[in-house]
């Protein structure tokens, strides 16, 4: 461990940090614009120099390796007097624009100008002045602000991996930007607003809204895709003004998806905020107790064996909680969580994690996936996946549609005789794996959610067996499912899957059509096809407006995600609460509380009064939601089902990566982010415009 | 003066042939072979007791940059990189060695290349240096036909290939990290040191980059020993040196003469003489643009050679002699310089692309008057800003023009403002 000594003391550091890294770790604070963590090191800001003995010019701390016996000056005068200089370059040609700049408040150019700066400006001629450029829907450009710091560039190309943004032009006239103009095709790209230190790239959707000391921050979970994603929730009275990430290195490092931050907007539109009675054919509003009632009135009297309940992938725990113990109660086995029909085996929880977890995909070796384009199922995890690309010596196979994922990967075919062979061990890449000491493979809905989806599934266990993926001695778990809905892991904690000889969700839907299910609970599930219900006696609960509700006959307004505390189980299996950031509007209210009430009216109460008696109760169901926040290995136990395996292509079960739930569809941002998708031009009609 | 016998470059007029068989004539390509029997240590020590400094303008010593080379080749193959993108205003030796002694650079390059254990040379010449790139090319054609590179370089068994790129013409390119990521085929700006090239260069692989000079006069050193050339100048200023001497003289030329000659001596010998007689001189930039101006009356005593004119706060630079005579506007020139950096700038870090564009406008109120006396000061410390606080030693070549201007020409700056301001209140009344 090198020694040395900084601003008179002496620190011992570990080798390979930078000098900035070894201040930082002091206590001491180093400017700086260019650098950050995630990054390669550009050192081109100059913000961060500081004196070190013996050299002949100062140095760029960031980009500086410890050394033995190095003594480093970080608060002498000239020191002092070379940030003011780097700092007075910097804003001679940046606009004196910060009331009317969204980075106002938050922009570090302003902190350290306060910092480090000088009181006044020596410049007194006319500042440079640069073309904004259009980057699409998501990211509002005032290049003029720019301070050339490259951060932006480095984060497409190394961490979100398109290869989009440079510079051109050279000295005083560089420009960031993507040389042809055009909209950048990153599911990340919002993460440069963020990374952006200026007001250069500010979020276009929130422009001119509000004021970042205005707003109040709620830390909370993301459940627009099942990686569970730590975000900050910024509202304005009842008002979700904008979604930001929060640092979680186990889960989302400091990144989130453009769904994540961008569909925010969804909330807003299309939203129940009253009950709903549907009469004489037509929804009409209604109060709670009218809605109840028209509820009761239906069930009354019914065999519990013709109810049936199907969750959605938002549905949050506490809900399916109450949902699985109401139609207990009434007498129902038919209830499922799996609304796209995928064969996961409920009972082995090593069966349907993510075992390896997602920071855990930074020690693998080799990877394997089956049915699943990461890239838009879970943009995050994909960047962790690009992350141990770039690492090297991780050789990773597909099997399914060969889309680009941001990294290189043997296309090994799209069919399940390719499985197959991977199973019996005789594929060149199953030897790859088996060479492999942590290997791991990546099961996507696309694989299950189909009618062999169950054979699928043993076909991957085999192969998780044939190519030793799964080594108890070393801690390792290659065998990792890739889910898309929030709810999914969650529900399937809680058993929210057909007990004994219910049905599922694909019986669900044929008992209605037939008649032999009279009533149907939807708790948000709107990705089912409505038409299947038949004449069935549909009661939807949700958010919004979206398909579910179109053919309910009693809506129950419930809470969004960030309305509600509420309990979501990641991919990996980690148990994660949302923050009531907002109150749901008008009449809405907490999903649990919903159920906990209609059981009431139903006369058969149930057990839990709060919130508190409530996950004491899906404690006493599974085990698993006594740890929140952290993830515990699920033990390795055969699993799977069985079919007739199929002979039709794997894919991704995503085609619109912006549109995939009630919230997204309802975005208006989302829709303009879709309207730029290859082919997307031509669905559009004459009345568009 | 130096004597004819001791001249490397005998062709650099080029009044003689320069084909593979005039070069040989002229003693290039003889007994290279033998010079790399001696083994790659021996050629290291050899330049080292030469001292030979680099010709580029750092003036680092040469064998000391090649000894950082790893020693032994690992997985990763060594390159030499030769730095022909010669764009230092007022320089020109380069180019005359690429038209006139292609071959003293392709024996160079072998033996620095084996000495230094690469097996390929690159050669990143200047866009603009076309019939030169030419030149170039048909020499090299030629060793590959007369075996003394290719395969079996000389027959030493070596492998040897020398390849040319043509740059773009930037003048950052010719700045050794930057020159490197321009041949990798990325946008040209200098790369963070350390790691320095020696260690991760192009392609990530232990690099030695070289000016034209510096490698042109390898062979020639190792061929009439070391001694010889240490004869040669001063102490710590050895050997002989390309000189280019432009501007206002009878002359102008590129010359190879003695290190530490006086700049007399150079300009009355080989320009004859500055225009309207050395009393008319009014100053010089001994060593390309990028070094502060040196006032006559220090002229006069003037040794070029590295230290002599360090100690006059200016640098021999690449020996590229502006001469200007008393009907010169020295600060519409500098300011011309100004207005070069400011262009050639990369934009990469703060202190240069923000400093050349405020260092270039200041100037250009300095050439008309129209400021004020305390700008100069501005300009001086705006002047300290840049230099020193750069990635690479452009933000000091921007620099030292206008701090050399400031040293020596105060006076007229604060005459021209005054000038200014009186016909302003002429023009008022």
């Amino acid at each position: 461990m090198p020694k040395l000594t900084i601003d008179g003391i002496e620190v011992e550091v570990e080798p390979g940090l930078t000098i900035l890294q070894a201040c930082e770790q002091m206590g001491i604070e180093i400017p700086r614009f260019c650098f950050h963590e995630r990054l390669s090191i550009a050192g081109n800001c100059r913000m961060c120099l500081v004196h070190m003995e013996r050299a002949p010019k100062p140095i760029a701390s960031c980009a500086m390796p410890v050394g033995e016996g190095m003594v480093i000056e970080t608060n002498t005068p000239e020191v002092r007097q070379m940030r003011k200089g780097v700092m007075e370059f910097l804003l001679i040609n940046h606009p004196l624009d910060c009331p009317i700049c969204d980075q106002g408040g938050e922009c570090d150019l302003q902190d350290q100008a306060m910092g480090y700066g000088h009181d006044r400006s020596r410049y007194a001629d006319n500042k440079r002045a640069v073309k904004d450029k259009d980057l699409g829907p998501l990211i509002e450009t005032m290049m003029t602000r720019c301070i050339h710091c490259t951060r932006c560039i480095r984060f497409a190309t190394e961490i979100a991996g398109v290869q989009e943004l440079g510079a051109t032009g050279r000295g005083e006239h560089m420009e960031v930007g993507t040389y042809v103009e055009k909209a950048l095709t990153s599911e990340l790209s919002g993460n440069m607003i963020d990374l952006c230190p200026v007001g250069a790239l500010t979020s276009k959707p929130y422009a001119f809204t509000a004021r970042s000391w205005e707003l109040k921050k709620t830390e909370s979970i993301d459940v627009l895709d099942a990686v569970g994603s730590n975000i900050r929730v910024d509202t304005r009275g009842a008002e979700v003004m904008r979604i930001l990430p929060r640092l979680n290195e186990e889960v989302n490092e400091e990144w989130i998806s453009d769904k994540t931050r961008f569909a925010c907007d969804g909330l807003k539109r299309q939203r129940l905020d009253q009950p709903y009675v549907r009469r004489d054919g037509k929804l009409t509003p209604a109060t709670w107790d009218e809605a109840f009632a028209a509820v009761a009135k239906r069930l009354k009297g019914i065999d519990g064996k013709k109810v049936a309940a199907l969750a959605g992938d938002l549905a949050d725990c506490e809900s399916m909680m109450a949902l699985k113990d109401l139609m207990t109660a009434l007498g129902s086995p038919h209830f499922d969580c799996r609304q796209d029909g995928a064969k996961l085996d409920p009972t082995v929880r090593a069966g349907y994690l993510f075992n390896s977890t997602i920071a855990g995909i930074e020690h693998a070796d080799a990877c394997l996936l089956i049915g699943t384009n990461p890239r838009l199922e879970a943009p995050v995890l994909n960047s962790r996946l690009r992350k141990r690309f770039l690492m090297r010596n991780f050789p990773i196979a597909v099997v399914g549609t060969g889309d680009d994922l941001t990294y290189d990967y043997d296309h090994l075919g799209d069919d399940v005789e390719v499985l197959k062979s991977l199973a019996n061990g005789r594929h060149k890449f199953a030897k790859v794996m088996k060479r492999a000491e942590k290997a791991m493979l990546i099961l996507g809905q696309g694989a299950l959610a189909r009618p062999d989806g169950g054979g699928i599934l043993s076909l991957a266990r085999d192969i998780a067996e044939a190519c030793s993926l799964v080594n108890d001695k070393i801690g390792w778990n290659g065998f990792n499912v890739l889910h898309t809905a929030a709810a999914r892991v969650g529900g399937l904690d809680l058993g929210f899957v057909p007990a004994g000889k219910g049905r599922d969700t694909k019986a669900i839907l044929d008992g209605a059509g037939k008649g032999a299910v009279d009533v149907v609970y939807l708790l948000g599930a709107d990705e089912i096809d409505m038409d299947r219900l038949g004449e069935a006696f549909v009661i939807y609960q949700g958010h919004h407006g979206d398909a579910g509700a179109h053919r309910a006959d009693v809506i129950l307004p419930g809470a969004a995600y960030t309305e509600k505390n509420a309990t979501y189980v990641n991919t990996e299996g980690r148990v994660q609460r949302t923050r009531l950031a907002a109150f749901p509007p008008g009449e809405a209210r907490e999903d649990w509380t919903i159920i906990r009430a209609l059981s009431a009216i139903l006369e058969c109460p149930l057990a839990f009064d709060d919130a508190r008696m409530l996950r004491a109760r899906m404690v006493e169901t599974n085990a698993a939601f006594i740890n929140v926040d952290e993830v515990a290995p699920a033990a390795w136990k055969p699993f799977g089902g069985n079919g007739e395996l199929g002979t039709s292509a794997l894919s991704s079960p995503i085609e619109n990566f912006y549109m995939t739930d009630p919230i997204s569809r309802a975005s208006v941002t989302m829709a303009k982010c879709s309207d730029l998708l290859p082919g997307a031009e031509k669905d559009k009609t004459g009345t568009d415009g | 003066m130096l004597d004819d016998k001791d001249r490397i470059f005998t062709n650099i007029y080029g009044l003689g042939d320069t084909s593979l068989k005039a070069a040989k004539k002229r003693g290039d390509w003889s007994r290279t072979k033998a010079i790399m029997a001696k083994g790659r240590e021996k050629i290291i020590e050899k330049i080292k007791e030469s001292e030979l400094r680099g010709r580029g303008g750092a003036g680092f010593s040469t064998g000391m940059k090649w000894s950082f080379m790893p020693k032994e080749a690992s997985e990763r193959p060594h390159y030499l990189v030769i730095n022909a993108a010669e764009g230092e205003p007022g320089t020109c030796k380069d180019r005359e060695i690429l038209r006139n002694e292609p071959h003293k650079l392709i024996e160079g390059a072998l033996l620095a290349s084996f000495a230094m254990g690469a097996n390929t040379t690159y050669c990143y010449v200047r866009g603009e240096f076309f019939r030169e790139t030419e030149a170039l090319q048909r020499a090299v054609d030629e060793a590959y036909a007369a075996g003394l590179i290719g395969e079996d370089a000389c027959k030493s068994g070596y492998k040897f290939d020398f390849y040319i790129h043509r740059g773009m013409g930037a003048y950052i390119c010719g700045e050794e990290s930057a020159l490197i990521e321009s041949l990798e085929g990325k946008k040209g700006q200098p790369r963070m040191k350390p790691p320095f090239p020696a260690n991760c260069g192009l392609y990530g692989c232990p690099t030695t980059v070289n000016n034209v000079e510096s490698i042109a006069v390898a062979p020639t050193i190792l061929r009439r020993g070391a001694d010889w050339f240490a004869g040669l100048g001063k102490p710590n200023n050895t050997g002989t040196k390309l000189f280019n001497i432009s501007g206002h003289i009878n002359n102008p030329c590129t010359v190879e003469e003695e290190m530490g000659v006086p700049l007399k001596d150079l300009i009355e010998k080989h320009a004859g003489g500055v225009r309207g007689g050395w009393k008319n001189l009014l100053a010089v930039i001994p060593g390309g643009s990028s070094v502060p101006v040196v006032p006559k009356a220090q002229c006069d005593t003037l040794c070029l050679d590295f230290d002599s004119c360090q100690d006059v706060h200016s640098g021999l630079g690449t020996a590229a002699v502006i001469v200007m005579d008393k009907s010169t506007d020295i600060i519409a020139a500098i300011a011309r310089l100004s207005s070069f950096y400011m262009h050639e700038s990369c934009g990469q870090c703060t202190p240069c692309r923000e400093g050349t564009g405020w260092m270039l406008r200041m100037m250009e109120r300095m050439v008309r008057g129209n400021t004020s006396v305390e700008e100069i000061d501005l300009l001086e410390e705006v002047t300290r800003q840049v230099e020193g606080h750069t990635i690479c030693a452009f933000g000091d070549a921007a620099a030292w023009p206008i701090q050399g201007l400031i040293r020596h020409f105060r006076p007229e700056l604060e005459q021209r403002i005054a000038d200014y301001q009186s016909s302003d209140k002429t023009a008022a009344a």
